[in-house]
Formats: C-alpha cells, sequence, structure tokens
C-alpha cells in the first residue's frame, strides 16, 4: 500500500524501487530517527502510571468524617459474580439505621468487573485507582473494612467522574 | 625466537580477551538499540545502563541444564557448538588491527598471524562455519534443525561465491593476498585529497561483499536458518544452557569478524585519514590507528544492528533468487569492469 492508500503493484515499481539500495536507506533513515524519540515504557518502580478516574482499580468503601456510607443492604454481595464480598449487617443509632459490622472482599475472587459499584444504591462501594495488589497468603488477599475504607476527599476523582457519567 | 612466541601468546591472550568483552557489548548494544528503537528502553537494572545483563544471561545459562534428545547423535550434538565458535574465533587472526609497532626493541606487527595468503584462509575457514549449523541441526534429529542446517549449508553456497568474487576485485587493485598489505595500500590519497580507500575504487564490490557477509553470518535479513516464525529456532532449537550459549557467542563473533574483514577490505583498516600529517610520535600514531580500527569497526557492528531491525527476512526462494540471478552476476561484472579499466590504465 502506498501513502495515499492505493496498492502498488511490482510492475508499477521504478527502476530505483527495484534495486532495493534506495528503499533500503530510506527504511534505515526511519529506524534511526526512531531511536531518539522519546521512550512509551515507564520505568516501574521509579514512575509509576496514574490511572484516569474511569479506571477500574480495588473496590474501596467510602466513608464521610468517619461514618461509612453503606448500609449494609447486601445487594453488592448479591450481584458480585465472584461471590468475593460479605457483609453482615447490624443496627446503628444513626439515622441510616442501619450498617455493616463486618464487610470482607477476597481480592483473590475479585475480578474488578465493577457491578458492586454499579448496584450500590448509596454509592458507598466504589472502584479506586489502585493495582498494585500483591499477597503472600490467602488471608492476607481478605480485605477487611480497615483497609477498605476510604474518606470521600481521598475518592474526589471517582466521585465526579461516577456523578458526571452514570 | 623466544621473543616472537611469547609476542604471539600475548597478542592471542588479548585478542581473545577484547573479542569475548566486545560480544558481552554487543549483546548490549543489540538489545538496547533495538528496543529504543521500538520506543521501549530496554535492559537497564544490572549494572550502570544495564551494561551487566549479558554477564548475569551467561550465569544463568551456566546453571541452566544440558539437555540432550534421547535420539539425538549426542557426539556430533556436543561437538557443533564447538566447531561453530571454533571457526568464529580463529577468523579474526589474519586481521589487522594497527600498523606496525616498535615495541621493546622489536618490530611488532599487529595481527595474530601474519599469513601470506590472508584472504584466503579467511574465506575458508568462513566456510567452516557452516559445519557446526549443520552438524547441529542434523545431530539434533528434531525436522526444524534438520531444515535450518540444511537452509544454513545452502545460503552458504549460494553467498560464498558472490563474496569471493567481490573480493577478487580487491585483489586486482591492490595486487596482494597479504592483508596487511591490502590495508597499506588503501593509506594513499586519489587525487591528492580523497583517501584511496576500497570503497571509493570498488563500491559495487563493497556492496555485493556487505550483503554476503550478511548472509554468512546469518544476521536478519538472512537469517533463513534460525527463522522464528517457521522453524522455532533454526538449528540451535534443541540445545540448552552454555551450549546454547556458545551458538550465540558464535554468532556475534562472526558479526564482529565480518565487521573487521569489512573494514579491512574496504574501509581502509586501520587508517585515519589525514593523522600522518599531526605530527604524532610513531607509537602516538600506532594507538591512534588502533583506536581509529576499533571505532570504525564498531560503526560497521551498529550498521549490522540497524539493518536487523529494519529489512524484514527473505523468502527462501527470494534469497536464492538474488544470491544467484543478482548478486554473481554483479559481482561477475564488477570483475570483469575493474580487469578492463586496469588494462586501459
Amino acid at each position: 500500500m502506498g501513502s495515499n492508500g492505493k496498492i502498488i503493484r511490482k510492475k508499477d515499481l521504478n527502476i530505483w524501487q527495484k534495486a532495493y539500495l534506495t528503499e533500503i536507506f530510506k527504511g534505515l533513515r526511519l529506524t534511526i530517527s526512531q531511536i531518539f524519540k522519546p521512550k512509551f515504557t515507564y520505568l516501574y518502580p521509579e514512575v509509576r502510571f496514574k490511572p484516569q478516574p474511569s479506571f477500574r482499580g480495588r473496590p474501596v468503601l467510602v466513608h464521610e468524617n468517619g461514618t461509612e456510607r453503606c448500609v449494609a443492604c447486601g445487594l453488592c454481595s448479591r450481584v458480585c459474580p465472584a461471590l468475593a464480598i460479605e457483609v453482615q449487617a447490624s443496627e446503628t443509632e444513626l439515622e441510616k439505621e442501619r450498617y455493616p459490622i463486618k464487610f470482607e472482599i477476597n481480592m483473590v475472587r475479585c475480578i474488578f468487573c465493577g457491578f458492586c459499584e454499579e448496584v450500590c444504591p448509596e454509592e458507598a462501594i466504589i472502584m479506586s485507582n489502585e493495582y498494585e495488589l500483591v499477597f503472600t497468603s490467602q488471608e492476607e488477599a481478605i480485605f477487611g473494612k480497615e483497609r477498605l475504607l476510604k474518606s470521600t476527599e481521598e475518592m474526589k476523582d471517582r466521585l465526579e467522574f461516577l456523578r458526571a457519567h452514570r | 625466537m623466544d621473543n616472537v612466541y611469547l609476542v604471539s601468546v600475548v597478542k592471542f591472550v588479548m585478542y581473545v580477551a577484547i573479542v569475548l568483552i566486545s560480544v558481552i557489548l554487543i549483546g548490549w548494544l543489540e538489545r538496547r538499540i533495538s528496543a529504543f528503537m521500538q520506543n521501549r528502553t530496554g535492559p537497564n537494572r544490572v549494572g550502570p545502563f544495564g551494561l551487566l545483563q549479558i554477564l548475569i544471561d551467561v550465569v544463568k545459562l551456566l546453571l541452566k541444564e544440558d539437555i540432550v534428545p534421547k535420539s539425538a547423535n549426542k557426539r556430533i550434538h556436543d561437538l557443533a557448538p564447538i566447531i561453530s565458535i571454533a571457526v568464529a574465533l580463529s577468523t579474526f587472526a589474519v586481521v589487522p588491527f594497527g600498523n606496525t609497532i616498535e615495541m621493546f626493541g622489536s618490530e611488532v606487527k599487529l595481527m595474530i598471524a601474519d599469513v601470506n595468503v590472508g584472504i584466503l584462509y579467511m574465506l575458508s575457514i568462513t566456510s567452516l562455519g557452516v559445519y557446526g549449523l549443520t552438524l547441529a541441526g542434523w545431530a539434533s534429529n528434531n525436522k526444524y534443525s534438520l531444515l535450518g542446517g540444511l537452509r544454513s549449508s545452502a545460503q552458504m553456497i549460494s553467498y560464498e561465491l558472490s563474496m569471493g568474487l567481490s573480493i577478487i576485485g580487491v585483489l586486482m587493485v591492490s595486487g596482494t593476498l597479504r592483508l596487511d598489505q591490502i590495508v597499506l595500500h588503501q593509506t594513499s590519497y586519489l587525487g591528492g585529497w580523497l583517501p584511496a580507500w576500497n570503497i571509493f575504487l570498488q563500491p559495487v564490490a563493497f556492496i555485493t561483499f556487505a550483503v554476503a557477509a550478511f548472509a554468512e553470518t546469518n544476521r536478519l535479513p538472512f537469517d533463513l536458518p534460525e527463522a522464528e516464525p517457521e522453524l522455532v529456532a533454526g538449528y540451535h532449537t534443541e540445545y540448552t544452557g552454555l551450549k546454547f550459549g556458545l551458538f550465540m557467542l558464535a554468532e556475534y563473533s562472526n558479526v564482529i569478524t565480518a565487521s573487521a574483514v569489512i573494514v579491512t577490505l574496504f574501509l581502509g583498516g586501520w587508517h585515519l585519514p589525514y593523522a600522518e600529517y599531526l605530527g604524532l610520535s610513531p607509537f602516538g600514531l600506532s594507538i591512534l590507528q588502533i583506536l581509529t580500527f576499533c571505532v570504525k569497526v564498531a560503526l560497521v557492528i551498529l550498521f549490522f544492528i540497524v539493518v536487523r531491525w529494519t529489512i524484514p527476512r527473505f523468502r527462501y526462494d527470494q534469497l536464492m533468487n538474488l544470491g544467484w540471478k543478482v548478486m554473481l552476476p554483479v559481482a561477475i561484472a564488477n570483475v570483469l569492469v575493474t580487469g578492463l579499466v586496469l588494462l586501459v590504465i
């Protein structure tokens, strides 16, 4: 294919193109010029990829001034295709009346589909931009409330994205 | 008399050390440059700029199990990489890397073996290199290895001819088979300013020789013996550990040798144009000339690497077409024209 999208047949080549050499030098010029172009690779441990708000990283629970938004309705646990979420409800004196006494996500099972975020009526469980998840044991991979809770300020970008695009 | 042997031994040890170190450097350079061309960074963790990566790889290869297939011919399977590496290292012996130098009260020629038929020695030894690949392919008892070995022998025969014929042009111009004399012949100037390098006297021979050198070293536009998409890894499919490492070492040594031969025959060897007018002491001039030789070889090696990532692999029939229908007639025509011109002059 030529630069204008037309197919070039062998009989259409001129004498220089048939003689290989000039075309080879054109190719060499292209590859050599690529050497000095900027690199796409991140030098990972030093430079880290910062995902956009639309990125679906690990799910987190949102809290406002220390109280989680979650009302322990159990919809996320119900919709989770990998059965990764476990919620146990309990009563509270606050206006919302219910809160999760136990909220666990098994990060080995989680497939980052984002169904929990979609189904949540309180915008309490949302996907964050964290993607570095390394565990050395099965127990360590089960995230409890203390590791899941993030403040609304921390999750501002994602919350704004959800409000604009959902 | 003893002194002569001592000098030869010193030169030999230095040469092997230099070649092995430069193989490491070239391996690193090739991986870095290929990465840069694809907008990647390449190995950059081990040592400064990743320079020690290949050293680590060698350690890794040392620790790997040496697997010989059950149905393979064990003795030939062991012998093949040894042939490859021995041939690759011994070709360099006749290449002069500097002018005659005065050292410790005696004249030392800066080449390992001063053979009076240097070019013939070089041609015959490089054509032995194909035995390493063919035997490796045959002894592995694997269809891919066998095809790789067969291809390498066919390719070697097709390109050896045009390689030899393109050298004839150089021989006719310089009138000698000694490589140091060929370099000395290139140190004069054409019309008082252009260095009389054979690339200017024999441009067609230079191109045919360079293309044939790519084919002889099995480098990318002609790396059919190990064409990955077709033959898994070609002749070294069944090799692991250090024996595989020896094949790699042989490939890179071949690249160094081919570059050195191209520099010697066509690019003026150790000759740095106008350096004799700088007014340096003879010893300083010799050092400068050795450096010039190294820089020239490095540039040609760089060219080898850049070409590898530019030109896609030839199809087998295209390879044969190019070898027999293009390269051979061009090389013969070059010999004829050179002869006619020499007759007229």
